[in-house]
């Protein structure tokens, strides 16, 4: 190949390079007396849109705490990487961010794809990560703490909501076609069926990522919704492919007072580009919403709009969580008196700190924690109103309605020390990790 | 007028029953003060009961979410924001009651289930009301919910109606009101007649619902009613699919059109198309930020004013991306190829940078929103005018190739470089404009695009596959392949979807069209002659 190099070919080469290499940025300088902790959240690529956001409540609680004096004495240093939506390169950033920038923990991780690749890392390595988003969950790791909603968390008292309060009866499961809604939908049509719900009143629908055309799909909502029984939508339709959704359902005039929708993936963000006027009524289920009246959650807010210098930032339930988790491991490490791993996984079980909907949640032995669930309804000006509140729930990481993990339970604490025993058998050991 | 409204107001209470005739609403509606979802349903069941017009404003309130409760007095209160406070306007005269600190009144919450219970009974309290349209939309809000409580208020209001639309309307309301009461077995099968004559899926809905609690010897009519109006729906469904399959067609027609005349036309494998599609999509957004914060009203205009803006600042990118990168690069596609997907992360990246990595909104304008009934069909118009816009755009791309000095020269330098060269033709511009042409359009796309679609970094990375496919399905170099092409992906895709799914759907036009092009590489419409050699 005739490779003459002109000025274009290189300008676009550089750019090209300046564009793909991923940069980690470190804190101004380093110093000898601090303690790292790593922010693994994709700044570029599709995740962008999500994540970005999270990397800045990190960056904001690391600020609050070393006001307050920081851990043990020590200023806390935020170590950001951008693994840029790509699943391998989160654990390559992951695997940097343990053994070069030697982290003390890690908070990270939108997706579940992302949370699986770097799962084996953390456990080979012996570090700490973080989750702070709703998952699936059939997973419970030595190394892993799950500050989001398992599917008991949100999933199961929002189909409750709707069967008690609105009086549904026929149900319409949608979803993005990837492992959360899967097995979300799993799980809540094993539990329909068990509440008595005829197999032809439950209708399961699977869309690309990024589908935007959801003309059909509406139409065949409206039709399914004609049989004469109250009928409604359980959307874990992800992300980017909401906005398109929501446009069509207000254009062809489905209103939340026919067939209302009931999304796990829609927070105040996603609404933010939105005019959310004839959505109002739609539903969300959360474990926190900004709405949320409490004094916690309004120092929360004022902070985070000092911090983005803009007050019209909203916050959402995952921010929430990650607040849990950082202030659990402050906890953690304080009642440790070191950062070390093995000492931080004993001593953070238990520990419970406030949360910013009013009450407090605790890290279980299963490292998922307790935490209410909250039913809002979409308002006109993008907030939520919360129209029902549980008491706190305990994360439930193997689902009880799935035959396959029904049986198993976790717990890490000594001397059983496992991730997936197996109550019928009484043997550590069985599916998932 | 107030005769009128005095005439009303005795008729109601005449038709009211006698024992709920003095019943005073007043204390009712106080009482959804400190009433929980459950009892708030049952106190607006007693507040309609009364009959009382002047309930209206607040159960309309409550609705909206505006009712709100004095904690002072536990009093309720229409609250309407007023800078950082409220006014309170009674609820029942409309009388202003003074200003208050938003803390001092707390929301009465509404859920879905409330609302739809208000809709019912102000449907059935405003159907006497003066104005012709309001009758209408209370025979509509009769018809969604039926309930047997409304069923005399029809026949009263049915009695005095003399328009002959909302006589229908409320005949039909009347209808589905009397299948959920206890009146005669011969009065519901005519009601069941007349629903069937009404059509559409609410209608089945309707007919299913009062299956269950109606005399078993209906039940066979009603079997017949829904067969007979699915019958007449099946052959509107076919036409949906095809709308629908046209709409499709016409977004990916969009997408593509600019692809046609820089990947089509020039042979430039721009993997930054999207991008510009983007782009025009964010100029959309900032034309109606700078309109919302100086000339509200002129909102509805801001799609037309972005036009060309959008044209204008994709085009700039375009000519400077040609300038700057490609020009450099003719002849080696993977070099090309490489750059332009270089410039397309840099590009999403910087629009990151500056507005953020969340979605934006992008407003609809009011004639844009909303849908109407055509036969068995719904068409929203956005859609519609979707369509419109990407047909007039071909249209119009069409003659300026066809019919201008311009589209000459561009077509003469893409046919033979060095013949046009020593025609006078300065060809290092013409592709420079070419090219900012193809960007250009690209960019009004993304103000129709972003009607429909996400307004985030990633809008383009959506559309850049779904443009390739069209333009060489289509027959590269030929523009009436793209439109045919588009069109024929978005109807095979929308008659695909309902039977396999969204997913599968997918799956298979990539499959057919792989196929297709094993057949014939060239596409729908291969250019033949000399062009193709060169």
């Amino acid at each position: 190949m005739n490779f003459k190099p002109s000025i274009g070919a290189k300008l676009g080469g550089a750019l090209l390079a300046a564009a793909l290499s991923t940069t980690a940025f470190h804190g101004a300088f380093a110093q000898e007396d601090t303690i790292k902790i790593g922010v693994l959240h994709s700044l570029s690529g599709t995740m962008a849109i999500s994540e970005t956001t999270l990397k800045d409540a990190m960056l904001m609680l690391v600020e609050e705490q070393n006001k307050k004096g920081g851990v043990l004495g020590k200023k806390l240093e935020a170590v950001v990487v951008d693994p840029a939506s790509d699943w391998p390169l989160f654990a390559e950033k992951a695997r940097q961010l343990i053994s070069q920038d030697k982290v003390a923990a890690v908070f990270g991780c939108w997706t579940s794809s992302s949370r699986k690749s770097v799962l084996p890392v953390f456990e080979e390595l012996n570090s700490i990560l973080f989750y702070p988003v709703q998952y699936e969950g059939e997973e419970s790791s030595r190394n892993i703490f799950y500050t989001g909603a398992a599917p008991n968390q949100q999933a199961i008292p929002a189909v409750d909501y709707l069967m008690n309060t609105e009086g549904v009866e026929r149900w319409v499961l949608a979803g993005t076609d990837y492992v959360y809604p899967q097995t979300t939908n799993k799980i809540l049509k094993a539990y329909l069926m068990s509440k008595g719900v005829a197999e032809e009143d439950i209708m399961i629908n699977y869309t690309p990522f990024g589908h935007s055309d959801w003309q059909t799909i509406v139409t065949d909502i409206k039709n399914f919704g004609s049989a004469g029984k109250k009928t409604a939508v359980v959307s874990t339709i992800n992300g980017d492919a909401n906005v398109p959704f929501y446009k069509e359902l207000a254009n062809q005039g489905v209103k939340a007072e026919d067939i209302p929708v009931v999304a796990f993936s829609v927070g105040e963000e996603e609404l933010a580009g939105l005019d959310t006027a004839p959505l109002v009524g739609h539903l969300a289920a959360w474990n926190y919403f900004q709405s949320v009246e409490s004094e916690a959650n309004a120092e929360f807010i004022e902070q985070w709009h000092a911090f983005t210098k803009n007050d019209k930032r909203v916050t959402n339930d995952p921010m929430e969580a990650a607040y849990i988790g950082f202030n659990a491991w402050v906890k953690a490490v304080e009642a440790a008196g070191t950062t070390d791993t093995d000492a931080v996984l004993d001593s953070i079980i238990g520990v419970s700190i406030p949360n910013l909907s009013g009450g407090t949640s605790t890290v279980m032995p299963n490292h998922h924690i307790t935490k209410p669930v909250l039913i809002g309804e979409i308002q006109a000006d993008g907030q939520f109103e919360i129209v029902q509140e549980t008491p706190a729930v305990v994360g439930d990481e193997w689902s009880d309605y799935l035959p396959d993990s029904k049986d198993l339970i976790a717990d890490w604490r000594k001397p059983m020390e496992c991730g997936n025993f197996n109550v019928a058998t009484g043997k550590c050991g069985g599916k998932g990790s | 007028m107030l005769i009128r409204f005095f005439s009303l107001v005795f008729l109601l209470l005449s038709l009211a029953a006698p024992s709920l005739a003095q019943s005073d609403p007043k204390p009712l509606i106080d009482a959804l003060g400190k009433a929980d979802f459950k009892q708030a349903e049952a106190l607006i069941g007693q507040i309609a009961a009364t009959g009382d017009p002047r309930v209206v404003p607040a159960l309309e309130a409550f609705a909206e979410g505006d009712l709100y409760v004095r904690k002072s007095d536990n009093l309720v209160f229409i609250a309407k924001p007023a800078g950082a406070q409220f006014t309170l306007v009674d609820p029942m005269t409309s009388e202003e009651a003074g200003q208050v600190a938003k803390a001092a009144v707390t929301k009465i919450r509404v859920n879905n289930n409330l609302r739809r219970v208000i809709r019912s009974a102000l449907g059935g309290l405003t159907l006497l009301s003066p104005d012709r349209a309001v009758r209408l939309s209370a025979a509509d809000a009769v018809l969604r919910s039926p309930s047997p409580e409304n069923l005399e208020l029809v026949e009263a209001a049915l009695a005095k109606e003399t328009d002959a639309e909302v006589k229908t309307r409320m005949e039909e309301a009347r209808a589905v009101s009397l299948l959920s009461s206890d009146r005669s077995v011969e009065e519901k099968r005519a009601a069941i007649e007349t629903i069937r004559n009404y059509g559409g899926r609410d209608a089945i809905g309707i007919l299913r619902a009062a299956y269950g609690s109606v005399d078993a010897s209906l039940q066979p009519d009603i079997d017949d009613a829904v067969a007979s109006i699915e019958g007449e729906l099946a052959l509107w469904d076919m036409a949906q699919n095809v709308w629908y399959g046209l709409s499709l067609g016409s977004v990916l027609l969009l997408a593509a059109i600019g692809l046609a005349i820089t990947f089509g036309v020039m042979g430039i494998i721009n993997m930054a198309h999207g991008e510009m599609v983007m782009l025009g999509a964010y100029s959309t957004f900032v034309v109606q930020e700078v309109i919302r914060t100086n000339a509200p009203g002129l909102f509805d205009w801001s799609l037309a004013i972005a036009l060309p803006v959008a044209f204008l600042v994709t085009g700039a990118v375009g000519l400077v991306l040609e300038r700057g990168v490609i020009r450099f690069l003719y002849g080696r596609p993977l070099e090309t190829l490489l750059a332009t997907w270089g410039v397309s992360l840099i590009l999403q990246q910087a629009i990151r940078s500056i507005f953020g990595p969340t979605n934006r909104e992008v407003g609809n304008p009011s004639w844009m929103s909303g849908s109407f009934g055509f036969g068995g069909m719904t068409i929203t118009w956005n859609r519609l005018w979707i369509i419109a816009f990407s047909l007039s755009i071909f249209v119009a791309l069409l003659v300026l190739l066809k019919r201008s000095a311009f589209g000459l020269q561009m077509r003469a330098v893409t046919q033979n470089r060095r013949m046009a060269s020593s025609m006078g033709i300065r060809t290092p511009w013409i592709d420079a404009f070419t090219f900012a042409l193809g960007s250009g359009i690209a960019g009004i796309a993304g103000v129709a695009l972003s009607q429909i679609d996400n307004v985030s970094p990633n809008l383009g990375q959506s559309y850049i596959i779904d443009s390739f496919m069209v333009v060489v399905f289509g027959g590269v170099g030929n523009l009436w392949g793209t439109l045919v092409g588009a069109m024929s992906l978005g109807i095979l895709n929308k008659f695909l979807e309902p039977s396999v799914g969204a997913v599968l759907g997918k799956i298979l036009v990539l499959v057919l069209i792989i196929l297709f092009i094993q057949k014939r590489p060239r596409g729908l419409f291969a250019l033949k002659g000399r062009a193709v050699e060169a």
